[in-house]
Parts: C-alpha cells; structure tokens; sequence
C-alpha cells in the first residue's frame, strides 16, 4: 500500500492533493513524469502528472479534479489511509534548458503539473513569466507556490473576482507583443492549450504542452493514448507526454477524451448516491 | 504388445465435457469443465508408455509426459503432479493453453492410426487435482547458494526461470510492471480460456517455494537493469514480452471505438472490465463487432466481444481459412459461439461520425496469388471489389512488436532491426554481461510454451554462470 500523508482540499473540495508515500518513485521522477495510481482491487488505473517529489521525504504529490467515480474514490481516501497500487515514474521528462524568456500558461488543475516545469526552468536559468487562470477566484490553486517558483506571477480570472478579468491567452498575448519570447509551456484543459497553441503559432514561438488522454497501462502496451502529432500517431505514455504544442490534433484529443463519457457520469452518480446514502 | 497397442489406438479419446456453445457464448466461465478421476484414468491407459516418446521429443520444457500419465493411471496423483513440476513450473497454464495438437499430442504414435493421448486434458487433470486435492507439500529445493537472480517481467517466460532458479537454491525475485504477476496470462489470455484464479495459484505455488515478486516495478523507469547490480544481484533475466501493439495504419484509425487487442483484453481480463459496473474500469461495448487478424488474439478478442453481448462478431482476414494462425481448436470454439469468419477481406478505410465514434469501415475482396516470403500465397485485391461494412467496435488484432521501455534504457544490450534482443545460441545470453532474455521480446509474439522453453534454457545457462563463471 502506498500510504496517504497529507491530503488538503482546493477549489470548495473539487480539487484534492494527496502527498503519497513512494519512496523508489519519489527517487528517481523527473519535472513532467507521470505515476498511474489505483485505489483498491476494484479500481481503475487513472494516470496524473506529480506535481511534487520529494526523494528525501520519499513522498510524491498528486492534485486533481474530482470528475468521475475514481477521483472521487481517490478523494474519499484519509490521511493514513493508501493507494492499493502506484506505478512510475511514467513518460519522459521535460526537456528543460537555458532559451532564455519563457512564458508557463497554467489552467485548472494542469497549474499543479506545471509547477514542477516552471521551477525547473527557473532553476537551469530561464527568465520565466507565470499565467495562471481560473474561473474564479475560490477555484484558482498553488497561487504562492507558482509565484515562488517563477519571476512574475500573472493571475486571470474568467469572472474578474482576482486578477486580470479575462482568460489567460489575453495577458500571454501582452507579454508576447513585448517581443522576445522563446518558448512557451501550456498545461491545462485541452481547449485552452489549443486556444495558446493557435496564438504562439501567429507569433511563431515554440510551445510545449502535456497532455493526459486516456489510458491503461502506461508503457506504450494498449495504445489507448494515442494522440496525433504533426498527421502521424504517438503515444502519449511512452512519446510524451510532452509534445510540441503546434503539432497537436487537438479536436480529435477532446473527442477521444469522451469516448466512456456516459459510462464514467452514470457511474460517478451512482458511487455518490450510495456513499451519500450512508 | 502389438495387438494392444492396436486396441489402444482404436479406442476414442476421452473428449473433456463442456459448455453448449449458446450457453458459454453469453459467459466468461471456462469453456471445458475437466475430466473426472475416472476419465482421467481411462484416458492415461491409453498411453502406448513409448521406450523412445515423440510426445517428449516434442515438448519445449521436456515434461516426462508418458511418466506422469502412468502415474494418473496407476492414481498416484501426488507423484504425478511432483513428476510434472520437475520440468514444468505452470501445469494447469500449459494444460490449458499450449498448441499441444502441434507438440506433443502432434507427435504421439497413438495419434498416426487414431486421435492421440489427450496429454494436455491430463496435464490440466493433475494440476487441478493438485490444486483441489493435493497436500500441498513441495517439491524438495536445494541447500542456499547465496546467489541473487532478478526476474523482469512475471510473464511465462520470467515465471519459468524463477520456478527452475528457487529450487536450485538461489534467491530469485521478479518485477513486474503491472500490479498483478502472471503477464500475458492474466491481460492477455479470457478467464473463459484460463482463468485467473489458476494464474494466482501457480504464482502462489512459486511465492511459497520462495519467489518474491514485486509488482507495480516498471524495470527501465522504476528501477534500471545497472541499479539492480547495484543492489547485489548476480544475474538479470529479461522476459519483458513483445508488448507494443500493431495497427494497420489506415485512415480514420484513431476514431472511438478502434482499440488494440492488447487494451481491449488489458481491460476485459485484467481490469476485469466484464464485471462493470462491479469494478470501475469501462470497455466498449459494441453491437457490431469487428475483429482484424485471424490469430490466437483475435479468437479471444472475438469471444470476449461475443461475451460482452454483441449482436454480430466478426473476424475480418485478408488470407483464406488455411493460413489463419490462430489453432484450429479455438476457431472451431469462436464458430461454435457464432463468430463469422470474413475471409480473404481487407479493410482499406475507417468510417465515423461529427463525435469521433466508429460507424463501419471500408473493405476489398481478395484473392490469394504467388507465395510470398512466408511461403504463404499472397493475397491480392480484387478490382472494383470495395464494400462498406458497418461496425461500431474494432478490434486490432494484427500482432505485436517489441516494445521500446526497457530496451531502450539499456544501450549495451544489443537488439536486432526489429528491436527484439540478440541473444547467444540457445543460452539467452545477452551482450550484457549477466543479463539473460527470452520469450517474446527475443522472439516477437509467440506462444506461452516457447516462452517458457525459453526461460528453461536461460535457467540452465544462469545456474551453470553462477556455479561456473560467464
């Protein structure tokens, strides 16, 4: 078992962190790698990107959004209670190097995957500008964390209740009209990554996004990822899960992304009906 | 003698009971029930007990199968078992899924004249019985050599080694990737043909003889081939299978509803996703289901799917009936099930909706020409033959390659154009020292029992490197 130590709750609880203990992975996970988690014997394999190790500690961090039945099983699990299976660290890790101004578009929960990213290329001596949105500002996750681990800390919200009123595009639009950027790094819900990907595209600036399709095992064996990059299939476990930004099929991801959409609604409803009903 | 022998070979096998076709067609049960005591005693006296066997002769692992079938006929089942498991670690596996009609049971003299020794009924009869019956005891084990071995991959292959090594007396543990041991055996083989409890059961077998398995170790991520030197290991054994899945590479090929036979089975069998909504893991559910490739894969892709509660199943080959791989046995049961065969087809394009989901393909009609390299005749489109062929689930069931994670984390172990590792005469010796490999990703897809044979000869080679030196 791979046991919960600390687990704090985001955005009114729609958000979880799980700090797990997994020392052999903690070990060896680089900024970008993902673990595959599955609560107990019944559960299924859900992929999600560290947003933290640490190898000292032994532990690796985990935030997601509660969105089907097994997050919510995942966010029902206590603080010393575990994760029957934890494998990884999965896919390769990013790529990070001295380009010299970078721009880190965060959205949703992708704002926990790219923390790791941002401190990394804060650390090998990037100058790096942070964007971060969410709806409001109740939803909006790791804020002192993301402005600690990079330059200059942006922050949107859709509803003007915290920072910029507006998405983060429009403020990543300001910063690339300065001139300079080299590269950008979106990670968040598929629309906003094609949202950027389409403008850095106009300015002609390179850009990396993760992406976390649907899969099953996690080491290139089902295929259940694959994703179309630049015309040609990859796979997103064992290729990526970062890839070029410019070259992503993002309407065939978002379909894709659907394909068990009734299966995990109903049920997702009906795991909340019988835990509510105890 | 030889008036008895003709007696034998003119009395009929004794066929194993099983399910009605209807019926299993609808369930995930094993298909063939067993044979009782008394079958089981009647079909072992039919053996000829051969001073020189070919059944032997034919067997990647060597079973002394006329030695362990006159045990079952005399009754002695604990001596027929512990015959058995000196040269085979997996017998209710082996019993159960090895192409036995092409070894053993392929060359046994009984079957020249009639139908040959239902040596893998027996096999399956001994082990269950073992299983169900026996005491227990196990087989005896050498004193400790104080020798480390490291199993990667819990497949059939890495099972094997590990089975031959721990009663040789060395410390043998396995990793596995996955979060259950067992490989193929438990995501790739249907519970109606093997089912997982018997996998549990032989892995249980080599956890109390002293295997340790460690799931959930992704070797090459996890943990790398040098770092478990590091840790004191003397030997490596990789059996890693092929485990990169083919697709044919048309258009439309990612629409919902295509998936490989590696995550359709992944999901049914291991994920036991026939349960759902009793386990969380979904799988598509098709009405019209179409299988491509004609092998062992896509008779249990197309078995599941029926299972699953399909209206139509169909397996879609580009050659004729005689050149599909996959044994006559489990076509024969995927036609009793009610599978069509759609032979000497190819599919050319995917159709699909505004959502993204798959709503039929695009086939040509073919008709077989000259031998190819395989020395299969090969197949050529007929002009003007197009159809449209509606199905909401595909299946792709066209092979396997070698898949690249561990490989390619291991730069000194040198592969072949295809990826798969090179290995040393029939050694499994590997270009890095004190690493081993077999089964799959040495060979590309291949059967369970030439993996295990694989896993056998590397034994060997592991125990005489420990005990002699490289």
């Amino acid at each position: 078992m791979f046991k919960i130590v600390r687990r704090e709750e985001m955005s009114d609880g729609t958000v979880i962190l799980n700090e797990i203990e997994a020392p052999l992975i903690a070990k060896k996970a680089l900024p970008g790698q993902f673990v595959i988690l599955k609560a107990n014997e019944e559960g299924e394999r859900i992929p999600l990107t560290m947003a933290e190790t640490d190898p000292e500690k032994g532990t690796i961090t985990i935030i997601y959004m509660v969105v089907g039945k097994s997050t919510a099983v995942f966010r029902d699990l206590e603080i010393g209670d575990g994760f029957q299976d934890v494998i990884g660290p999965l896919g390769k890790a990013t790529h990070l190097e001295k380009v010299g101004k970078v721009i880190c578009v965060g959205g949703g929960t992708g704002v926990a995957v790219l923390h790791p990213i941002t401190r990394g290329l804060k650390e090998v001596g990037n100058d790096v500008t942070c964007i971060i949105g969410a709806r409001t500002k109740d939803l909006l996750i790791i804020e002192e964390k993301m402005k600690a681990a990079s330059h200059d800390l942006r922050v949107c919200t859709d509803d003007g209740s915290y920072g910029h009123h507006g998405f983060v595009t429009d403020v990543m639009k300001e910063i690339l009209d300065e001139g300079e950027t080299k590269l950008v790094v979106a990670i968040g819900p598929v629309p906003m990554m094609k949202a950027v990907s389409n403008i850095t595209k106009e300015y002609d600036v390179e850009t990396m996004v993760s992406l976390n399709p649907i899969m099953v095992d996690g080491t290139g064996m089902c295929g259940g990822c694959r994703v179309t990059i630049g015309g040609k299939t990859k796979f997103a476990c064992v290729d990526g899960p970062e890839f070029d930004g410019h070259q992503v099929d993002y309407d065939e991801l978002m379909l894709r992304l659907n394909a068990y959409r009734e299966e995990e609604e109903k049920c997702h409803s009906d795991y909340c009906t019988i835990r509510d009903a105890k | 003698m030889a008036e008895k022998a003709a007696k034998k070979t003119k009395t009929p096998r004794v066929a194993m009971p099983e399910q009605e076709p209807q019926i299993r067609a609808r369930n995930f049960l094993e298909v063939p029930t067993g044979y009782t005591m008394k079958m089981a005693q009647e079909e072992a006296s039919r053996c000829l007990q051969c001073r020189k066997p070919g059944c032997v002769a034919g067997c990647p692992v060597e079973v002394d199968i006329p030695g362990f079938i006159d045990l079952i006929a005399q009754g002695d089942m604990t001596a027929a078992i512990r015959n058995l498991w000196g040269k085979n670690a997996l017998p209710a596996v082996c019993g159960r899924v090895c192409p036995q009609e092409s070894q053993c049971e392929g060359l046994c003299i009984v079957g020249r004249k009639g139908e040959p020794v239902a040596v893998g009924n027996l096999e399956r009869f001994c082990a269950d019985y073992e299983r169900e019956h026996g005491t227990g005891e196990l087989p005896p084990k050498a004193d400790s050599t104080g020798k480390k071995i490291a199993v990667v991959g819990a497949g059939p292959s890495g099972l094997t080694v590990a089975g031959d090594l721990i009663v040789k007396g060395h410390d043998v543990t396995v990793y596995e990737a996955f979060h259950k041991p067992g490989g193929v055996l438990v995501y790739g083989i249907p519970e109606f043909r093997l089912p997982k409890d018997i996998v549990a059961q032989e892995v249980n077998f080599l956890e109390r003889q002293g295997v340790k398995v460690e799931c959930n170790a992704v070797v090459g991520r996890t943990v790398t081939i040098d770092e478990l030197f590091e840790q004191g290991y003397d030997a490596v054994y990789v059996g890693v299978g092929a485990g990169l899945p083919r697709f044919m590479n048309l258009p439309g090929e990612n629409y919902i509803g295509i998936l490989s036979a590696n995550e359709y089975l992944t999901r049914a069998n291991l994920m036991k996703a026939y349960k759902y909504p009793e386990v969380d893991t979904p799988i598509p559910i098709g009405k019209n289901v179409v299988v491509l490739g004609a092998g062992n894969v896509a008779m249990d892709s197309a078995r599941t799917a029926m299972r699953l509660g399909a209206d139509s199943v169909k397996i879609v080959y580009r050659r004729s009936r005689e050149e599909m791989p996959a044994r006559q046995a489990e076509i024969h049961h995927a036609e009793e099930e009610g599978i069509e065969l759609f032979l000497l087809t190819n599919p050319t394009q995917y159709r699909g909706d505004e959502k993204g989901r798959l709503t039929g393909m695009e086939c040509l009609r073919m008709e077989l020409g000259e031998p190819d390299d395989s020395g299969r005749r090969r197949p050529v489109a007929i002009e003007g033959s197009e159809f449209e062929m509606e199905c909401d689930l595909c299946i792709v069931a066209v092979g396997s390659a070698s898949n690249p994670l561990l490989t390619s984390d291991t730069p000194d172990m040198a592969l072949n154009k295809w990826g798969n590792v090179i290995t040393l005469g029939d050694t499994g010796k590997t270009t890095k020292k004190g690493v081993w490999a077999g089964g799959d990703i040495v060979t590309g897809a291949a059967t369970v029992i030439l993996a295990m044979g694989a896993g056998r000869e590397a034994a060997d080679s592991i125990h005489d490197f420990l005990t002699l030196g490289w």
